[in-house]
């Protein structure tokens, strides 16, 4: 089958007839199969999904396919996709099965798009590296034995190595772009509140995004367009008008960018070298070609870890309450009493880091230690957030590194906890501060494995953060 | 006991589940009694993934209860989570109002011996209710149901304020008075859509200090609020006079027993770890809202006994008791609608309708007597076409058994219309007192009081068809011409 660059040639040649979509979802299952020891899916619709191509088809015939039609999607284990299994990558959702849609799955189908399967991830979406699921390790399709990031790691291997198009993740603290930058792709997380969290398994509900995965800026500006905007059941979506974002990317400005990176980021300690050296050239490709580029002082960087994992690990300790084993999932068979009931389920069915960061959450929310904590680490997130829209007001993109390092190896980190969250170390800022990030790939390491540079942009600017990220990517 | 060395000090706390169709945070329906777990979404289930979605009916009537309480309506409020694990709540936190009440401060002003007291509120504040959980006797099983996990409530909470059990059962039940009035819930304490928990403590007349105090829980009525306070002000009394220190605890009251029993202690309490729901956006009530919520209210008792004594000009207590339920009232100036003496009215009310309702067991709302119908009833009295005694005793429980009947209808059935007009009585007069020469000359003579013996004897022979007030014009006449 023919390498296609992008949706709209994809688009093409299905009005031209020369491709069907059932040949496209026969080709993405065809590479799943290959595939399967990389462990990125938990489920694969085949037949379903080559139902719905069946039908797009005709769609395509009778004029009246949607805006997606031709584009093969697959999803991260924590959206709800109407009578199909839901698990966060967690034995406590055992036969769980969703009775609705997601609001960013019902636009996708809505649009005609195909969903090919539900993608392996960090268990309730904590983890670096995806070796918390309960489903076992994903692989990076780079080099077998290093990991693809996480916790959406499924969803970047599997638009890594082609087994769909798209892959619609969480980014709660660099879940879509630390893996996207370990696997070699474009990774989107949206300004906070773009895209409806309803029927996204909440982990931290101030910081969760919606992402998107693909192989180019423009694929994902389509999905974009499609899912975010306002939702009568999210009250905290912004009802800001969505823009045509392909449109806007058809037409770049030709202008030059003020464009900011921070010193601690550069000269952070743990930063790989040949990290720091694409960084650097890349800084100089802008200088180069006529844009500002500065360097600021940022001495908040270094606060953003401790208050992500303060606030998110609060909300989190509360999200995941209802996952008691009294309504639905997993219930321990050997329980006396309620007490029992909730200590033996609970302890039986969630994963190690999930327990260590509910107990982290119920610390710092609890009485004694709540102002010490909790509203300290709020006061934080607003110093934070105010010092980067003052940013903002001079400067239209950060650039940074997305990771400290390329994809490190299974089990490296998973001795010490510490270190592994040194891994979201620059993305979890995009979250604290709500505004929208990206990771593109910008070549390879000494070994060959993909390296990712981010980009920041103000509230709600995916449209400008999407044109500069397809002109860094030509730069490359 | 020596009670009157002490004081109590007593709070109450105060549920009141709203009248809406629909549950705070879901579309699921709030009837009350249908078959377990039907009205419950994935919402109210707390699946994987779903969120609140704020109805916006429950602000209106939690601002509707601050602005009848004199509160101070927040601009701008938040919801917290309450977090705790139990069966039937859901999603393992309640979400409500911690630092934010919709409402905060205000007064409910009750009436006791004739004086009044402000009782002053602490807040009102918006809340989800749990779910029920049914344990099933003789087993270890125990069944959920979930239709009443999210159906809207408001927590009314008072100062502690209120010194006696006399004074909690008046504050209670102008707080079911005045829900009812506002339509903003049914009142209605048997079937927990009111339900209410007193915080009790006492203390030595001159202390400065409270007592530890005892929270008791599970009264059904508000006559059971009265006695559970009062069996919890002599428990403690009893405790201190023997020399035993009160244990802050939560208490049980039995109606059975008339007595409270310990339920659990404040030490065994959960730390909630309320926080601020990050899944809800702040609600902000305009100004623009806040008049259209003030246009919808219906009017207040008080507003009503000021109507009724300066429009209707009623004496003050028959003011009262006519704005006693909103039901009644409205029947009241229903009925005034057609008849000008409004005093008559309200003594036709407080009179034998009040005593039928009572004795029917029947609200205003469902008397089968129409306003309309009661009106002509009236009116027959008021122009002299029956009398109140053949329209109270005779008539109206004909238009109570035979419901649309027209009361001219009914008085002409039984054949007790009055005549009032002169023709007609004139020939029964002429004939009294030509049958009673003597008594005439007694009353010539001064003995006015026979005048009751002529009317008697001229009712008599009209067969209470004269209008009594005609007959006696007519009779004075006739007598003083002789």
């Amino acid at each position: 089958m023919k390498d296609y660059a992008t949706l709209r040639d994809i688009q093409d040649d299905l009005a031209r007839g020369t491709v069907s979509c059932a040949d496209l979802v026969k080709h993405h299952l065809r590479v799943i199969h290959l595939k399967k020891h990389l462990n990125a899916f938990l489920s694969v619709y085949e037949e379903e999904a080559l139902k719905q191509a069946s039908f797009i088809d005709h769609k395509i015939k009778s004029g009246t396919a949607g805006r997606l039609a031709g584009l093969v999607v697959g999803i991260k284990d924590v959206f709800a996709y109407k009578h199909h299994p839901l698990q966060a990558g967690s034995k406590i959702l055992d036969g769980f099965i969703s009775p609705y849609n997601a609001t960013a799955i019902q636009r996708l189908l809505d649009e005609d798009a195909i969903i090919i399967g539900r993608q392996n991830c960090d268990e309730f979406a904590m983890g670096s590296s995806n070796e918390n699921s309960a489903f076992g390790p994903v692989l990076n399709d780079a080099d077998n034995t290093r990991v693809p990031g996480g916790s959406s790691g499924g969803s970047a291997v599997a638009v890594q190595a082609g087994m769909c198009r798209i892959s619609v993740g969480s980014d709660t603290g660099g879940s879509v772009r630390q893996p996207a930058a370990f696997c070699g792709v474009v990774g989107l997380k949206p300004t906070y509140s773009r895209i409806s969290r309803y029927g996204l398994i909440a982990y931290a509900s101030s910081f969760d995004c919606v992402g998107i995965f693909g192989t180019n800026v423009e694929d994902v500006a389509h999905v974009l367009e499609v899912i975010a905007g306002a939702d009568e059941y999210d009250s905290t979506v912004s009802k800001k008008p969505v823009l045509q974002y392909p449109k806007e990317l058809s037409q770049p400005p030709n202008k030059k960018y003020k464009v900011a990176c921070f010193r601690e980021t550069i000269d952070s300690p743990g930063l790989q070298t040949e990290i720091k050296k694409n960084l650097l050239d890349n800084l100089d490709k802008l200088k180069t070609a006529g844009h500002t580029v500065d360097a600021l002082d940022f001495p908040l960087l270094e606060y953003s870890l401790p208050t992500y994992y303060i606030l998110a690990t609060a909300e989190a300790s509360s999200n995941l309450s209802r996952f008691d084993g009294v309504r639905y999932g997993y219930r321990s068979p050997s329980t006396s009493d309620l007490q029992s009931l909730y200590k033996k389920t609970r302890t039986e069915a969630f994963g190690k880091e999930v327990q260590k960061r509910i107990l982290l959450g119920t610390f710092v929310l609890s009485a004694s230690y709540y102002d010490a904590y909790y509203t300290k680490a709020q006061r934080v997130r607003q110093l934070i957030r105010n010092k980067m829209q003052e940013i903002f007001k001079t400067y239209d993109f950060i650039l940074m590194p997305t990771a400290p390092t390329t994809a490190f190896k299974l089990g490296e980190h998973t001795s010490d906890p510490l270190e592994m969250y040194l891994a979201d170390l620059f993305s979890v800022l995009a979250n604290v501060a709500g505004v929208p990030g990206i990771s593109v790939p910008c070549g390879v390491d000494g070994k060959g494995l993909p390296i990712g540079l981010q980009i920041l942009a103000n509230d709600f600017e995916e449209a400008n953060l999407l044109q500069f990220s397809a002109y860094l990517m030509k730069l490359n | 006991m020596n009670l009157s060395k002490y004081t109590a000090v007593i709070g109450l706390e105060v549920h009141a589940q709203l009248l809406t169709e629909s549950k705070i945070f879901a579309a699921d329906s709030t009837a009350y009694g249908s078959a377990p777990n039907t009205n419950v979404s994935a919402i109210t289930l707390a699946h994987p993934g779903t969120l609140p979605k704020l109805n916006q009916k429950v602000v209106a009537l939690a601002v509707r209860m601050g602005l009848a309480c004199h509160s101070q309506i927040a601009r701008f409020m938040i919801f917290d989570r309450k977090n705790y694990f139990y069966p039937d709540l859901p999603k393992g936190y309640q979400l409500t109002q911690d630092r934010t009440p919709i409402c905060k401060g205000g007064y409910v002003s009750i009436k006791l011996d004739g004086v009044e007291k402000k009782v002053q509120l602490n807040r009102i504040h918006l809340e989800e209710d749990a779910g029920k959980s049914m344990h099933v006797e003789g087993t270890d099983e125990t069944f959920v149901d979930f239709n009443r996990a999210g159906v809207p409530l408001i927590e009314i909470v008072t100062d502690p304020v209120i010194r006696s059990s006399a004074e909690a059962y008046a504050f209670l039940t102008e707080v079911r008075k005045l829900v009812r009035y506002l339509d903003v819930c049914d009142g209605n304490m048997e079937e927990g859509s009111l339900r209410c928990d007193a915080n009790v403590s006492v203390m030595l007349k001159d202390a400065i200090e409270f007592g530890k105090k005892v929270e008791i829980k599970n009264m059904n009525s508000i006559r059971n609020v009265q006695r559970a306070i009062d069996a919890e002000i002599e428990r403690q009394i009893g405790l201190l006079e023997q020399g035993v220190a009160i244990v802050s605890e939560t208490r049980l009251f039995n109606a059975d027993t008339g007595a409270t029993y310990s339920m659990r202690t404040k030490e065994e309490l959960n730390d909630y770890r309320y926080f601020p729901d990050p899944d809800l956006s702040p609600v902000e009530i305009s100004e623009h809202w806040l008049d259209e919520i003030r246009l919808s209210m219906p009017a207040l008792p008080e507003e009503l006994i000021q109507k009724f004594t300066t429009h209707y000009k009623l004496p003050f207590y028959d003011a009262e008791v006519l704005t006693d339920t909103k039901d009644i009232a409205q029947y009241f100036e229903e009925v005034c609608k057609h008849v000008s003496n409004y005093k008559a009215v309200s003594n036709w009310i407080m009179g034998p309708v009040k005593s039928a309702m009572n004795e029917l067991t029947l609200t205003a709302n469902e008397f089968p007597v129409s306003a309309v119908t009661l009106a002509e009833l009236i009116q027959l009295v008021e122009s002299g076409k029956i009398s109140f005694s053949v329209a109270s005793q005779r008539i109206l429980p004909e238009l109570l058994k035979n419901v649309g009947t027209s009361p001219l209808e009914v008085a002409q059935q039984l054949n007790v219309l009055q005549s009032s007009d002169e023709d007609s009585i004139l020939p029964v007069i002429d004939s009294v007192v030509a049958d009673f020469p003597d008594k005439v000359q007694e009353y010539k003579r001064g003995k006015k009081g026979i005048l009751a013996m002529f009317m008697g004897e001229v009712m008599k022979r009209s067969k209470g068809k004269a209008d009594p007030k005609v007959a006696n014009q007519l009779l004075l006449k006739k007598l003083d011409e002789k």
